[in-house]
């Protein structure tokens, strides 16, 4: 049944930025009505590729073939024309306009000067039934929830007539009923006989939805797979270039005597909700806490309240029994709480500073770093040179900015100043995004290292693998509440997925 | 030296000097196309800045100011922040010294010290209050700047006129003797050239902030808030805090600017139409000097010696002295949009490439 | 009721500059570029009107001369508007900075034109043949309303027209839609194939001559000369009106109507004994001061452009 013609081919496509090659000589050959999975880790060039698929960059060499006519894509208007249709890991939807105007935007139907707004809503009604999208034209986009939003971002390509989707990690932010939504939604279009290439670096979907898969590894095309005639194992080990460990080495914990407690929490999100809606948390010294569900649901702000970044509204937070619900960032860190953020780039580093800078970044204030407001530079430089020899981080040296530095030397710099502090708590959200699996294997390792030396440690992440490697007790939080506590040696990814979507445990009980 | 070759071989300090020159290149053209001499108006513009010692002391006068309105910039900056109610602190400054230089009777020394600390506070708080409404309120610096500015302006013409009019003129009345700062006997030596004690702060100053910035822990706050105020408040910096402090000081600086006008140069506070306009030449210096001590002073020297020298130019090549507004919007324009030089130097050398090919 | 009729008519008469420097500085930020140039575009089309409408009436085009001022004021500044596009649009420059050099280029360099066509002189000769008062027939005629909204210059009718016509443009047209997605969010505009750069540039460089068109009606209206005290301010007051008024072009009527009353208050009130004692500066600081308590009190509401400020690169996304 997949045997079509072929209506996409690359032939030996090569991009190369200052000082890599992005994309070293790849081919692929997409078949109409067929499920293309792109795979390959973090920044092993599948994004770049498809920017070039949809005229966002153009290849050094190689061309591009449409219906077997060689095609120049200069555009995202070339592509549009083509029938190339591309959705995006992060929207490109105006929050404050309705779906409506985000789909027709810039394919506007005109009546006399003025935009045919009430023609374009009953077409894309239209559309929006065809394909099963069930999506409401009047809506604002800042109103509907995120699965929502990539229902708009699809019908923005059918409006515009595409044959050939491109699907950006599409499930990086939907919880586990919408991936499965998405997923038939996917299988409905291919039925329609459109062409999906998807990129992605999750096994699991490609085993449940893609025909056929292309693996590519740093820039190089290792080569294409028949899905059916495969399994995760070996595509997981021809991503990586090497067998794969799905499981980190780990005793068993020991867990010592409760260190922090956290009772009725209350905090408020910028959008003034209840973000965390009454949670009690008890962490002991000795455990990894993980904490699981899809962002969004208060992790963050849960976090932010901990660590001092953020006002609560009411409860408590104890650490070893001492209160520090009102405090800064700063005395929570100089109560002995670490934390490695979410987005190193926004939180974790001064992108501009130098390594030395960076690794001061908390404790520049302390006396033995400043001397009457003086910095003293030297103690500066060996705090630095002493990160950078225990964790190993690559680096020129250290006045080399951080910008300039890899996204797994930039995490291992942040890692090392934060268990540097020796804290009593340590707390890592997703600690290993964006990074490649050695990076991840090593974000791990310290995690439990600093179990075993008896600290506690929250874990935070929307990966379920992450999750169940490394913790030792479960938490579920969905809507700012546990809805779940399990652990991992008896959950499984159904029973996380059920919960992170808010089915409580042990029957529907609201 | 090694440091500062590599310095000068940078790109940045390339693109500086490239806008310079094309400033100057382009002033030339236009006065070509007003039918004007410009190696005439240049030099009769040299002869006017290095003439004789009253001229390069007046000169040195002109190019005080722009060293702190460029330090006041280049501390927001630094801090992530745009200061351009530079101008409305000057005014404040101006208008807290005159205040105490005219009002109130001390003995000399003390008179002008007290009147400096006025000028220098008033303008600090002017300037803090732009911080204040940034972290309070949420209020963008540069729309509060510019509110500030013309709000500064008026009330100085309100307080004049009710409290230290010059009838039948639109300016003060002068500060007391015993409030001045010139530094007579040097003024004497230079032909009478308005030289101040503004000076001797100048440089020190310069030298402070060189200090400050890259080596207190002050300094170290304000580059984190500016480079990434995310990253500063989870390392726990109180990131309103250091903005309201570098408002502060910025405003001190422009405040000091007003008040060594006021007791160092003219004595007295002009109802003028509009602001100075040396908070936004400020703009000017701490863009072509990046933002560093020595790049201020060097930047300043410059355009003050150019508006010095405009004068010159009208005296002595009949040229209106605008030509040298214009050329330092000029090189401004340039040395903000340092992607036009790159794009004019890749293609100069792609044409000679293609010349050499060819 | 005199007093009403005069300081009503006052007010549109002030206000007018106003409403056509606020239309143009909304469309330009609408589209997500900072046009803090506003000042230097005014400068710009009263320089320009000025002294096209100076040798018009030399050549004897008389009644057409503020007409063909208006013209030139619309031609000219696209040289200012270009040079904020290229700096701010084109090569990414900060586009605060832009605006400042433009202010500062328009002011030095109208100045430097005006000293070398008229011998050294600070200001342009006075025009004769300017924009004058018209009485729409019977409208001009009902009492009090008459005189208040009837007997005025036709650029002031001009200016309200023209907020009916941005509004329409900007809420109703797809080129409005495409215009307000470039200021919000250009990479969503870009990816549904809007050229975002391109309209950046139409949107400052349109909204630059609709600012000109303000300087020159205070040029050949009240002045019916050029001098480098023309604008003063008058630019900057544009841009809190825009604020004030949300970026939306009939919020910017409102406050540019407002600063009109108040400019107009000014003259009025000098005619009573006890007012005499409010010093007139407080008028003038009105539209800075009011601006900044409106912003100190509508905190949190985020109406600015969500991608104002920000330089487009198409390579980024």
């Amino acid at each position: 049944m997949h045997n079509g013609e072929i209506v996409l081919e690359l032939k030996g496509i090569t991009k190369r930025f200052p000082g890599i090659v992005a994309n070293d000589q790849i081919s692929l050959q997409l078949r109409k009505g067929e499920i293309h999975a792109l795979l390959g880790e973090n920044g092993a060039g599948k994004s770049t590729l498809m920017n070039i698929v949809f005229g966002l960059y153009q290849p050094d060499e190689g061309i591009i073939e449409l219906n077997g006519q060689p095609i120049v894509m200069d555009g995202p208007n070339k592509a549009i024309e083509c029938g190339i249709g591309m959705v995006h890991q992060h929207f490109k939807l105006v929050p404050p306009f309705t779906v409506t105007e985000n789909i027709i935007l810039g394919m506007e139907p005109k009546r006399g000067f003025g935009t045919d707004l009430k023609g374009a809503a009953s077409r894309i009604a239209e559309l929006s039934k065809q394909y099963g999208l069930n999506v409401n034209p009047e809506a604002k986009i800042e109103s509907i929830s995120i699965g929502m939003q990539q229902r708009v971002e699809i019908m923005k390509t059918l409006y515009r007539g595409a044959e050939i989707i491109i699907f950006d990690e599409p499930t990086a932010v939907l919880t586990p009923q919408e991936i499965t939504e998405l997923l038939q939604i996917m299988k409905r279009l291919v039925d329609e006989g459109k062409s999906i290439l998807l990129i992605t670096h999750k096994l699991k979907e490609i085993m449940d939805v893609a025909d056929r898969c292309t693996i590519i590894r740093r820039g190089k095309m290792i080569e294409t797979v028949t899905v059916a005639d495969t399994n995760q194992e070996t595509l997981a080990e021809k991503m990586v270039g090497h067998r794969v460990q799905f499981k980190t080495d780990k005793r068993p914990a020991n867990p010592q005597d409760s260190l922090l407690d956290i009772a009725n929490l209350v905090v408020t999100a910028e959008n003034g909700q209840r973000a965390v809606d009454g949670i009690s948390l008890s962490i002991r010294a000795g455990e990894v806490v993980g904490i699981a569900g899809v962002d969004g649901n208060g992790q963050t702000e849960l976090i932010e309240a901990i660590t001092g970044m953020r006002p609560i509204e009411s409860g408590t937070i104890r650490l070893e029994g001492r209160d520090v619900k009102h405090g800064s960032p700063r005395t929570a860190s100089e109560a002995g709480i670490s934390y490695i953020p979410q987005d190193r780039h926004k939180h974790g580093l001064v992108l501009d500073f130098d390594v030395s800078e960076n690794a001061v970044l908390k404790s520049y204030y302390e006396e033995r770093f400043n001397h009457k407001g003086l910095l003293d530079r030297q103690a500066i430089e060996e705090v630095a040179e002493r990160h950078v020899e225990q964790f190993d981080i690559r680096t020129p040296g250290i006045h080399t900015p951080v910008r300039s530095m890899s996204g797994g030397n930039q995490q291992k710099l942040i890692i090392a100043r934060e268990i540097a502090k020796e804290p009593k708590l340590l707390i890592a959200a997703q600690p290993t995004r964006g990074l490649d699996v050695g990076a991840i294997e090593f974000v791990h390792k310290q995690l439990i290292a600093e179990r075993d030396k008896g600290k506690a440690v929250l874990l935070v992440s929307f990966e379920l693998d992450e999750i169940i490697n490394v913790s030792d007790r479960i938490l579920v939080m969905f809507n700012g509440r546990f809805v779940g506590e399990t652990t991992p040696e008896t959950t499984s990814d159904q029973e996380l997925g059920l919960l992170m979507a808010g089915k409580h445990q042990g029957g529907d009980r609201g | 030296m090694n440091k500062l070759k590599a310095l000068f071989a940078g790109e940045s300090v390339k693109i500086s000097l490239l806008s310079i020159v094309l400033g100057l290149l382009i002033g030339a053209i236009v006065m070509i196309a007003g039918g004007y001499n410009p190696l005439l108006a240049y030099q009769s513009m040299l002869e006017k800045i290095f003439g004789n010692a009253y001229d390069m002391g007046e000169a040195l006068r002109a190019i005080v100011p722009l060293i702190f309105t460029g330090l006041a910039v280049a501390i927001a900056f630094r801090a992530g922040m745009f200061n351009i109610g530079v101008d409305g602190q000057i005014v404040m400054g101006s208008l807290g010294a005159l205040m105490v230089g005219n009002m109130i009777s001390m003995p000399p020394i003390i008179h002008a010290i007290v009147a400096i600390i006025a000028g220098t506070l008033l303008g600090g708080l002017w300037g803090a209050l732009v911080g204040v409404l940034k972290t309070k309120r949420g209020i963008n610096e540069v729309i509060s700047c510019i509110m500030l500015n013309w709000t500064a302006l008026y009330l100085s013409h309100m307080v004049i006129k009710a409290f230290m009019a010059e009838e039948g003129t639109s300016r003060s009345q002068s500060i007391q003797e015993s409030a001045s700062i010139q530094i007579n006997w040097l003024s004497g030596l230079l032909d009478g050239a308005r030289i101040h004690w503004g000076f001797a702060l100048a440089v020190v100053a310069l030298i402070a902030y060189h200090f400050y910035m890259n080596r207190t822990k002050w300094g170290y706050e304000i580059r984190a808030v500016g480079n990434n105020n995310h990253a500063a408040k989870y390392a726990g910096m109180n990131v309103s805090q250091v903005v309201i402090r570098t408002f502060f000081l910025s405003g001190m600086l422009g405040g000091m600017v007003g008040t060594f006008e006021v007791l160092g140069v003219f004595k007295y506070m002009a109802i003028a139409s509009a602001t100075s306009g040396l908070g936004f030449d400020g703009i000017a210096v701490a863009l072509l000097g990046m933002n560093g001590a020595l790049g201020i002073l060097l930047a300043a020297a410059l355009f003050g010696s150019l508006m010095y020298g405009a004068q010159g130019m009208s005296f002595g090549a009949n040229v209106p002295g605008e030509v040298i507004k214009m050329v330092i919007s000029i090189i401004i324009f340039f040395a903000a949009a340092p992607g036009m030089i790159r794009w004019l130097l890749n293609k100069t050398k792609r044409s000679k490439q293609a010349n050499r090919e060819g | 009721m005199e007093i009403l009729g005069f300081l009503i008519n006052g007010t549109l008469v002030f206000a007018t500059a106003l409403i056509f420097a606020a239309l143009g500085g909304l469309i330009a930020e609408r589209s997500g570029v900072i046009n803090l140039g506003l000042e230097g575009f005014m400068v710009s089309g009263a320089f320009s009107s000025a002294v096209t409408a100076y040798y018009a009436e030399q050549a004897g085009l008389g009644a057409a001369a503020p007409w063909l001022g208006c013209l030139a004021a619309l031609v000219f500044t696209v040289i200012f508007s270009g040079i904020h596009v290229i700096a701010s649009v084109r090569f990414k420059a900060n586009q605060v900075i832009s605006g400042i050099v433009v202010n500062m280029l328009a002011a030095s360099s109208t100045f430097f034109m005006v000293k070398l066509l008229f011998d050294g002189a600070a200001d342009t000769p006075v025009i004769t043949n300017v924009f004058h008062r018209i009485h729409i027939p019977w409208l001009s005629d009902i009492p009090f309303l008459g005189k208040a909204l009837f007997q005025t210059y036709p650029t002031t009718y001009i200016a309200f027209i023209l907020v009916i016509i941005v509004y329409y443009v900007m809420f109703k047209t797809p080129l409005g839609l495409r215009m307000r997605a470039v200021g919000e969010h250009p990479g969503a505009a870009d990816t549904a194939g809007v050229n975002v750069n391109r309209l950046r540039a139409w949107s400052v460089m349109v909204g630059g001559s609709i600012a000109a068109l303000g300087g020159a009606t205070i040029a050949l209206t009240a002045n019916s000369s050029f001098a480098f005290n023309t604008i003063s301010g008058q630019g900057y007051i544009a841009l809190a009106a825009v604020i004030f008024g949300r970026w939306h072009p009939v919020g910017a009527m409102g406050a540019a109507l407002f600063f009109g009353f108040a400019q107009a208050l000014k003259d009025q009130v000098q005619l009573y004994e006890f007012a005499r004692a409010i010093p007139t500066e407080v008028f003038y600081m009105l539209p800075y001061v009011l601006t900044l308590i409106a912003l100190i009190f509508t905190v949190g509401k985020g109406s600015s452009p969500a991608a104002l400020g920000q330089p487009y690169e198409p390579g980024k996304r």
